[in-house]
């Protein structure tokens, strides 16, 4: 599917991005690889250029040296309206129009392509089912009467929309109490898994990413410092990745100990 | 004349007014919101114009609405008499608001939600369409509604520019200093403010409560309409107010007092008598009816030849009134284009006012005999005279007067104020009716100070080749009234607050 010849679906080469007013870069010579059906997690603090890296790839941002590939095409020859339809965007509380329906917010992208009307209502339905929303009960309310999770699913159902081959997803669960987090992202690996989608996923709990991951890229200060399958970062050697590690550890400590 | 017994009578001109101050709002509005919109969306896109163009709306807004009418009347096709400069200078005072609360709007708009339109893949066009206009609309609204508010105020003031609307109550209330005039006017505008307040507050509360919560298309749909509705009232009434006025024979003009309007009140009633059309825009400010009639706004208006001579040919007064009928009569044919008519028969020069009971006691006479006592003296000028080339400097220093005190204030109020001891010296004008009524004495100018003030009408030329009659009305008018005639008139409509019409209708009859 692409000239890579490898099934890589986005791809950093020597990737840097600064800011004219900020002195030290955002992005130090980012090299990575995304494989098709892979979901690849970037953990770190805020500030250390995992939200920068994700908006590199849907363009939100371009590159100040070296290029983001996506399916064999620099970001910068892509059209960026072209590119963006063909990638899933979720942030966290879902980022949804607060004068749209919920209907009208998951059938944004079929309507921006033209989608006629029967067959946007259909998908529309299909996907509210998939992210476990009932169509007849949430289709015609606005995002201010649904709650956090429930906004969650929508935001996840508007990415899947237009069945994009990629999705980007910025602290989907980040703004969640716990229980609904844990739910909400079981059911994430489990239907990205069943659509055999390729994610990117941003976030800052290490949890999180040993759950979804195929891969976890750890960053920081604008660095890729690792990046492993899930069971070669639970015994790396890498002080960054310990220290995420030894949170989860006193955790469960505190767990049996209560 | 009780308030009621007023609105009665004055019923049918008091909705014209109405009528011309609410399309003259209007047009200014829609103007200003096809202008303001774009621009504040523009300034969204560039952030570099947005504080010199900001800055710029707001350095309008602090312009004295009186001083930008001032500016506009001498510039070509913006300027001149009339709706037109009125309409410019009511979109330049409601740009600021509109303008402000487009960009605060649509800066306003949750950040996250446009990053993700713009993820999403809408273009620029649709983000702004689709997202940020309809997000933002309550803010924009609000802007429209407090440019609506402050236009209905600013047009008041349009009265002076000839554009009509309720300020021409106002202006004459306080000229006539008829409290029920002022009334009608004020509290008819402060009326319409409210309503407009009013109602654009609800369509404000129907956008944010829409947006807010459930009510989805069909309160768009039913807003779409109301807006409609009111867009097609307007139109149509602008259509009424343009169609209203097409193309009379002869547009006369006057200026802003009572013996101006009336004498042009007279000769417009003669010509249509006549079978000629006549459009009337009296009581215009300052200079203005010259400078119509000069570019030919205008075709004609009453004048006097003394203001003629220094006020707008620049020369210092002189005493003979032969001499200065026709060196103007020949200035004006050579300069202008311009005919001076025969004169009417009186003279309306400044009349040097003190009251009635200090004359008697002091023993005066002439203005010379007072001047010994304008050190304890306060004197009450109009603006007219406090300003003009025949007006105070050169009075003072000629009969060598230095007042405890000198008032600048409106003119009409000044005989009130003479007589109630707020002042105790005027220059009012020599035809006025209150003089009599209120016992004040004229104070002889002995010193011939004042150039003789010899009514006449300025007319344009080609007005006189174009329309036959006006030259026979002018002929008849010729030595016409005299000076107690016009104090006569002068007090029919000050004195006894008669309408002018019907007061130069009888006249007209009685003269045959």
């Amino acid at each position: 599917m692409n000239d890579a010849g490898n099934n890589q679906l986005v791809q950093f080469h020597n990737v840097n991005f600064s800011l004219p007013t900020a002195a030290a870069p955002i992005i130090s010579e980012l090299n990575l690889s995304v494989a098709q059906g892979e979901t690849l997690v970037l953990l770190g603090e805020s500030g250390c250029g995992k939200t920068t890296t994700l908006k590199l790839v849907n363009r939100l941002l371009v590159p100040t040296g070296g290029e983001v590939v996506v399916e064999g095409k620099s970001t910068t020859a892509w059209d960026p309206i072209a590119l963006r339809r063909r990638i899933g965007y979720v942030i966290q509380e879902g980022g949804l129009f607060p004068h749209f329906t919920i209907a009208r917010n998951v059938g944004l992208v079929p309507s921006l392509l033209g989608w006629d009307e029967a067959r946007k209502r259909e998908r529309v339905r299909e996907l509210l089912d998939l992210v476990g929303l009932d169509p007849e009960q949430f289709a015609e309310r606005y995002p201010r009467e649904l709650s956090g999770g429930q906004r969650q699913r929508a935001g996840v159902a508007r990415a899947l929309a237009a069945d994009p081959p990629l999705l980007l997803l910025d602290e989907p669960f980040g703004a969640l109490d716990p229980l609904t987090r844990a739910s909400l992202q079981r059911e994430f690996a489990e239907l990205s898994q069943r659509l055999g989608k390729t994610a990117i996923l941003v976030t800052h709990d290490v949890r999180e990413a040993l759950i979804l991951a195929t891969r976890i890229g750890l960053m920081h200060n604008g660095r890729l410092l690792l990046l492993e399958p899930p069971d070669r970062f639970l015994t790396s050697n890498n002080p960054q990745a310990r220290a995420y590690l030894d949170t989860l550890a006193v955790a469960e400590q505190a767990g049996e100990n209560g | 004349m009780s308030f009621w017994h007023f609105l009665q009578l004055n019923w049918a001109e008091l909705l014209l007014l109405i009528r011309q101050h609410l399309v003259l709002v209007f047009i200014a509005i829609l103007a200003a919101v096809i202008i303001g919109v774009p621009t504040g969306i523009l300034l969204t896109r560039h952030r570099a114009l947005r504080g010199p163009v900001l800055g710029l709306a707001n350095v309008m807004q602090t312009i004295p609405s009186l001083a930008l009418f001032g500016f506009l009347i001498p510039l070509p096709f913006i300027g001149g008499i009339g709706a037109r400069t009125a309409l410019v200078a009511l979109v330049l005072y409601s740009l600021l608001p509109i303008i402000r609360n487009t960009v605060t709007g649509i800066l306003g708009v949750e950040p996250s939600v446009r990053e993700a339109a713009v993820a999403m893949g809408m273009t620029d066009g649709q983000v702004l369409r689709q997202v940020e206009l309809p997000l933002a609309m309550g803010v924009i609204v609000t802007g429209i509604r407090v440019a609506t508010v402050i236009a209905v105020g600013v047009t008041t003031i349009a009265a002076a520019v000839g554009a009509g609307g309720l300020g021409v109550y106002i202006f004459r209330g306080l000229r006539q200093y008829d409290n029920n005039l002022l009334l009608a006017g004020a509290l008819s505008a402060a009326l319409l403010a409210l309503a407009a307040d009013f109602s654009l507050g609800l369509v404000e509360r129907r956008i944010n409560s829409a947006e807010r919560k459930f009510a989805g298309r069909s309160t768009r749909r039913k807003l779409v309409l109301a807006v409609a509705v009111v867009l097609v009232i307007g139109g149509a009434a602008l259509w009424r107010s343009l169609s209203n006025t097409d193309n009379p024979d002869i547009r006369i003009g006057s200026k802003d007092f009572t013996e101006s309007a009336l004498l042009a009140e007279i000769v417009a009633q003669m010509l249509e008598a006549r079978g000629v059309s006549v459009e009337r825009r009296f009581e215009l400010g300052g200079n203005l009816p010259h400078e119509a009639v000069v570019t030919g706004t205008l075709d004609l208006y009453p004048e006097y030849t003394g203001t003629s001579y220094t006020a707008i040919l620049h020369h210092k007064p002189i005493s003979d009134p032969r001499a200065v009928y026709d060196q103007v009569k020949q200035e004006y044919a050579e300069k202008f284009n311009v005919e001076v008519s025969q004169p009417l028969g009186f003279e309306n020069t400044f009349a040097i006012l003190v009251r009635g009971a200090e004359a008697r006691r002091l023993n005066l006479k002439t203005i010379s005999d007072a001047a010994q006592y304008a050190g304890e003296w306060r004197a009450g000028f109009g603006q007219d005279f406090m300003s003009r080339a025949d007006g105070y400097p050169g009075f003072s220093k000629t009969y060598g007067l230095k007042f405890a005190e000198v008032r600048e204030m409106d003119l009409s109020l000044t005989y009130i104020a003479l007589s109630s001891n707020q002042v105790d010296l005027i220059a009012a004008n020599s035809t006025e009716g209150r003089i009599a009524t209120l016992d004040l004495f004229q104070l002889a100018d002995d010193r011939h100070y004042f150039p003789p003030y010899e009514a006449v009408y300025i007319v344009r030329q080609d007005s006189l080749a174009r329309v036959p009659k006006l030259r026979e009305v002018l002929a008849k008018l010729a030595n016409a009234i005299s000076t107690e005639e016009i104090r006569q008139l002068n007090y029919e409509i000050d004195g006894n607050k008669r309408d002018p019409k019907e007061v130069v209708r009888e006249w007209i009859a009685r003269k045959g």
